[in-house]
């Protein structure tokens, strides 16, 4: 493995990972939000990461990121979709069964173990938000996480989803409109 | 502009996406619309909300882990014999240099942010105090000799016209206590400004979108220089911008 730097494979590998690695958060982040679940989060974003490499040589710029989420996105829809069973349960949730006890919602976000010394009332609200966010279905959830956390303009967001920018723009709509009701909900039943 | 037209545009308005005759449009509306100005609020308070929650993860470092042993690259850039080689061949401006991006490295967060603001503030300002250019002319051999003798550096000029990106003129600005020279294009209805200074990292690196106060900025080195291109237009049309400059700055070989 060690050895002479002038390996073409060698190269590409390591323009990748500088290129690439620097993306981990963002590429993690969306992962969770896309999966709800830490350990298929950790393998698709691992997985996303050997493809990439694999097919670094047809990626042809200018922004590293949206490139790394489709293909995020394309691992998450693929092998993982059968595993998260989030989707019917969304479905079970919109369609009428309307519990919302705390305990029938949670296994939606799981949060990594936090101990209740350090758990402050912001990270509290930060943990409601995510849970809110992973409660929506699956188009307006990806549009708002590419969004308002990634940090994406509409023009990356409607490659990495593949469809107009126009889509883009009335998923986020649709996505902040769904999201503040179930906050107001939220502050109606935990105050 | 009708309130099911707002109720979509407004998002775009949130995010910093609408040209400046959309947004004068909506926002005409809003103030005229008590339904879709509480609606913009509404909104507005959930994206502070979102953004104020931290809602990024950050990747274990098992997983990095994982993922940097998966390559075939070492971690820690396995020093090669030839680039021990190379070493020994740039001796000690390689090591100053080193020691410099360290320094550069390690002091660059707070600074980047300042410099970041002051590249906002001095782009809004252009806009508003309608002082756009001391120097007013679309012929870069004007433009260029005009920075002679007011700055340290030779800030590359070139005209983009042809490109779509019409040169407007030049000015001098100030971005964290340092002298820099501004290069003004216009896209359509669009200002971008481009910011050349001086003291940048010793690698060049590419261009790297950020966001402040909506506005779209790229910011690049090249030619010892370091570039900052702000406008309220697009990422993607920006980093056409940047690509079609630096493709004028370097013309192919042979051209």
């Amino acid at each position: 493995m060690a050895g002479n730097g002038s390996d073409p494979h060698q190269d590409k590998a390591r323009r990748f990972r500088d290129a690439a690695l620097p993306c981990l958060d963002d590429v993690y982040t969306l992962a969770r939000y896309l999966l709800r679940d830490t350990a298929d989060a950790e393998d698709a974003v691992q997985e996303c990461y050997l493809r990439a490499l694999r097919h670094f040589d047809t990626f042809r710029g200018p922004a590293i990121k949206p490139w790394l989420f489709a293909i995020l996105r394309n691992v998450c829809r693929g092998e993982f979709a059968r595993k998260s069973s989030g989707l019917n349960y969304i479905d079970q949730y919109v369609g009428g069964e309307t519990d919302k006890d705390e305990d029938a919602v949670r296994p939606l976000w799981q949060e990594p173990q936090v101990s209740p010394e350090t758990e402050t009332l912001h990270q509290r609200d930060a943990q409601t938000i995510r849970r809110l966010v992973a409660e929506l279905p699956e188009q307006f959830r990806e549009a708002i996480v590419l969004r308002e956390i990634n940090d994406l303009p509409y023009r990356d967001i409607a490659d990495v989803i593949g469809v107009p920018v126009g889509t883009v723009m009335s998923r986020l709509a649709r996505a902040r409109s769904m999201l503040r009701k179930a906050w107001i909900a939220e502050e109606g039943t935990s105050t | 502009m009708t309130c099911t037209e707002t109720e979509i545009l407004l998002h775009a308005l949130l995010d910093g996406e609408l040209d400046a005759g959309h947004a004068r449009e909506v926002e005409a509306h809003v103030e005229n619309c008590p339904h879709c100005a509480a609606q913009m609020r509404a909104y507005r308070e959930l994206q502070q909300a979102m953004a104020a929650g931290q809602l990024r993860l950050t990747a274990p470092a098992s997983l990095r882990q994982r993922i940097e042993k998966a390559f075939p690259v070492a971690p820690q850039r396995a020093s090669s014999r030839r680039s021990v080689l190379r070493g020994f061949v740039m001796g000690t401006a390689l090591s100053t240099a080193m020691a410099a991006s360290l320094f550069v490295a390690v002091f660059r967060t707070d600074q980047d942010q300042r410099v970041l603001g002051d590249i906002v503030s001095a782009h809004v300002r252009s806009l508003q105090a309608d002082h756009l250019t001391d120097v007013q002319t679309s012929d870069q051999h004007t433009v260029k000799p005009w920075f002679n003798g007011k700055l340290d550096i030779a800030p590359p000029v070139v005209d983009l016209t042809a490109k779509g990106f019409t040169l407007l003129g030049g000015r001098l600005e100030y971005i964290d206590g340092q002298a820099v020279a501004s290069i003004v294009y216009r896209r359509r209805k669009h200002v971008i400004n481009l910011f050349v200074t001086q003291g940048a990292p010793i690698e060049n690196h590419t261009a790297k979108l950020q966001t402040m106060q909506g506005y779209n900025i790229r910011r690049w080195t090249a030619q010892g220089l370091e570039f900052f291109a702000i406008s309220d237009i697009n990422g993607e049309e920006l980093q056409e911008f940047v690509e079609k400059f630096d493709a004028a700055l370097n013309p192919p070989k042979g051209a």
